[in-house]
């Protein structure tokens, strides 16, 4: 016993798995002590923020700056401006204008900006531009002149009785202020969802609450399993036939359908991350039965069975002793499979909105249901969906690594 | 046949069929047997002739299909787990592949203590028990204190069949079933294995029901031998009798088949 254990620690897949899925569980419980609150608390006004660090503009207007002069500060603030389609056009007048279209380089804002300075003419009229196009690049040339002046910009107050407006401050181009003295600064890694949520803060719960479903629902199936395929396998006779009917009749009726029924049934409101996980549970266990049942079969006729009952054991330590440690290796890899096959179940039942209810606990289906909803993936809001898929794959992918190294410690005649 | 001592177990029309329809085969077909107590018997068969069948029909493992085994003179009632039990204490066996005997989770010291415990030496101290193991464990020439703490898989073959015989020692059962429990060792420790079996037998008095399919074998340890083919006996009788003097057509092949020394080899029977 203690070998295997010391050869399943030796198996690189094994070890890789292993090594994903417990780093994947200590970040669930280390990232909650440093970031506290409800994740399902509702921080933007606006959705789908992007992610990154949000500095209050309040604040940084009422924070003493100090003076600062960057070297590239104007054209950082001038290529800010310039839009891909600013460029492009400013392509079309330059080559219109007579410069080589080899020579314009759109993505170096300097040297464009530098012969558009050049070249640039107000009053001449390219043949076949509109009177519109040319209005366009009158508005852009006077923002680009308008970005570089660098006059101060006025912070102004309304007084509430006269409505005269009062200048409190002035913001020059060469103001700085410290991130550390602006007080209201939030960090989102991974922007906000369509609720304004920390979806940081969100995937982190919804992960522990869907291993958690992974875990109820795969213990219970095998368990059910289990029970159900040693007692068919080991007494056989009527009590197999029986076992073997209703688990055939839970084979042929896709489990997934019967998922999608039985959530219905129960109803949105009595559907909890609880309930889901038992549904999920009731559901796969068919499997194991089959397999233990087989396995059951081959081994009740050994000689050590034999010999077991000989000795005068009762049924339950025959099983206990005699048949248990010998489909032990299989049990443990079949509870496996089934936490990330029951991970995946809860992910496609609420993705169709029959999952835990979603007023209480985010799960990874319920992200991935809110981000479909609310079109995520269709207007490129890609941190709404893509870090929660990744976090479904990988959970997957290192149980199933798990699964795989155990199976060549358990089989080693069976793989290379 | 004749035979002055009591019928330890017997057996009429014993038939054990598999499956149904098509794949309908009859393993054992309507044996009688008379099983003496003291005796050693063997049962000579090729594979597949019918002789575990029998044998875990004899130990209560499968159910009779047909027929009657009779104990002691008395049809054997094995309907309930207890009675069973009961029986289990007069019927022991020694497998043929000890390499599948043991569990291979569980140490080899609980082997001979619930042989103890079956005895009814539950609640004796620890000493008694240890002493009782190594005892048994010396009439086999193991070393109990070698043994302790040790999985079957640290054990060689012959070292796990000696073993199994020191089970029997602490048992003391009525009837020994060896089912061809030399055959998946060397032939060294085979003969070390016979003789103890021997010896065992003397010391308890117990009948063996030997099952091999080597006749030689079977000639040179038993008193009785039955000749065992498609699930029925063709031939028996004491041992002198059958192998010096067989008149089955089945036992004669067995005999010719048997390579002697010193002598050309007749392949035309194989």
């Amino acid at each position: 016993m203690k070998n295997t254990i010391r050869q399943i620690f030796h198996s690189p897949k094994f070890l890789a798995g292993f090594s994903i899925l417990a780093a994947m569980l200590l970040v669930l419980f280390i990232y909650p002590l440093f970031v506290t609150g409800n994740p399902l608390q509702m921080i933007g006004l606006s959705s789908f923020s992007k992610p990154g660090t949000y500095v209050s503009v309040y604040d940084a207007i009422n924070t003493t700056p100090d003076i600062m002069k960057l070297p590239h500060a104007d054209e950082k603030r001038l290529a800010a401006k310039l839009s891909d389609d600013d460029r492009i056009a400013m392509k079309e007048w330059l080559v219109a204008a007579g410069i080589p279209e080899a020579d314009i380089d759109i993505t170096d804002t300097d040297a464009l900006l530098e012969l558009w300075s050049d070249n640039y003419d107000p009053s001449a009229k390219p043949a076949g531009m509109t009177m519109a196009k040319r209005n366009y690049y009158k508005r852009l040339n006077a923002n680009l002149e308008a970005a570089l002046k660098g006059t101060e910009v006025v912070v102004s107050e309304e007084d509430p009785e006269t409505g005269e407006l009062n200048q409190i401050k002035f913001v020059k181009d060469t103001d700085y202020v410290n991130t550390k003295d602006v007080v209201n600064v939030i960090n989102l890694p991974l922007g906000t969802d369509n609720f304004g949520r920390d979806v940081l803060k969100e995937l982190v719960s919804a992960t522990k609450t869907s291993i958690m479903i992974g875990l109820i629902a795969g213990t219970i199936a095998t368990l059910i399993g289990l029970t159900t395929g040693l007692l068919a396998g080991y007494l056989g006779g009527w009590l197999d036939d029986l076992i073997l009917f209703i688990t055939n009749l839970f084979t042929v009726i896709p489990g997934f359908i019967m998922l999608i029924l039985i959530s219905y049934g129960i109803g949105q409101d009595k559907r909890g991350a609880t309930t889901v996980a038992i549904v999920i549970g009731l559901t796969s266990w068919t499997w194991t039965t089959r397999s233990v049942r087989s396995q059951v079969i081959s081994l009740r006729n050994r000689d050590h069975v034999n010999l077991s009952k000989l000795s005068g054991h009762s049924l339950a330590r025959i099983i206990a002793t005699d048949i248990l440690p010998y489909i032990a290796s299989y049990v443990v890899m079949a509870f496996i499979l089934q936490i990330s096959t029951a991970i995946l179940a809860e992910a496609q039942l609420s993705m169709i909105g029959l999952g835990p209810k979603t007023s209480e606990v985010p799960t990874l289906g319920l992200m991935m249901n809110w981000a479909m909803l609310y079109s995520a993936h269709t207007h490129g809001y890609w941190w709404a969906y893509f870090p929660v898929l990744m976090v479904i794959a990988l959970i997957s992918f290192s149980l199933n690594l798990m699964n795989t190294g155990l199976d060549q410690v358990f089989n080693p005649t069976l793989r290379d | 046949m004749s035979n002055s001592k009591p019928l330890c177990l017997s057996g009429k029309g014993v038939t054990k069929v598999f499956g149904f329809g098509s794949k309908r085969t009859v393993a054992v077909d309507h044996v009688d047997f008379e099983f003496h107590e003291g005796e050693f018997v063997s049962i000579v068969g090729e594979s597949g002739s019918g002789k575990t069948t029998l044998s875990k029909m004899l130990l209560g493992l499968i159910n009779v299909t047909d027929g009657q085994i009779f104990f002691q003179d008395k049809p054997l009632d094995i309907s309930t787990r207890k009675k069973k039990k009961e029986y289990w204490k007069d019927i022991q066996a020694i497998f043929q592949d000890p390499f599948s005997s043991y569990n291979v989770f569980s140490k080899v010291d609980t082997v001979l203590l619930d042989c103890i415990h079956m005895r009814g030496g539950k609640h004796l101290p620890m000493e008694k028990k240890i002493e009782m193991m190594t005892e048994a464990c010396s009439f086999v020439n193991l070393k109990f204190a070698e043994l302790t703490n040790k999985y079957p898989f640290e054990l060689s073959g012959g070292q796990m069949q000696r073993l199994m015989i020191a089970r029997i020692f602490l048992l003391k059962p009525k009837i020994l079933l060896a089912d061809e429990p030399t055959s998946m060792i060397d032939a060294c420790s085979r003969a070390t294995i016979l003789d103890m079996l021997m010896n065992l037998r003397n010391e308890i008095g117990m009948t063996i029901i030997f099952i091999t399919h080597d006749i030689g074998l079977a000639y040179y340890i038993s008193d009785t031998v039955y000749i065992m083919e498609h699930g029925k006996f063709v031939e028996y009788g004491s041992a002198d009798e059958v192998i010096l003097n067989p008149k089955a057509e089945y036992t004669k092949r067995l005999i010719s088949d048997v390579p002697k020394i010193y002598e050309e080899w007749d392949l035309s029977t194989v």
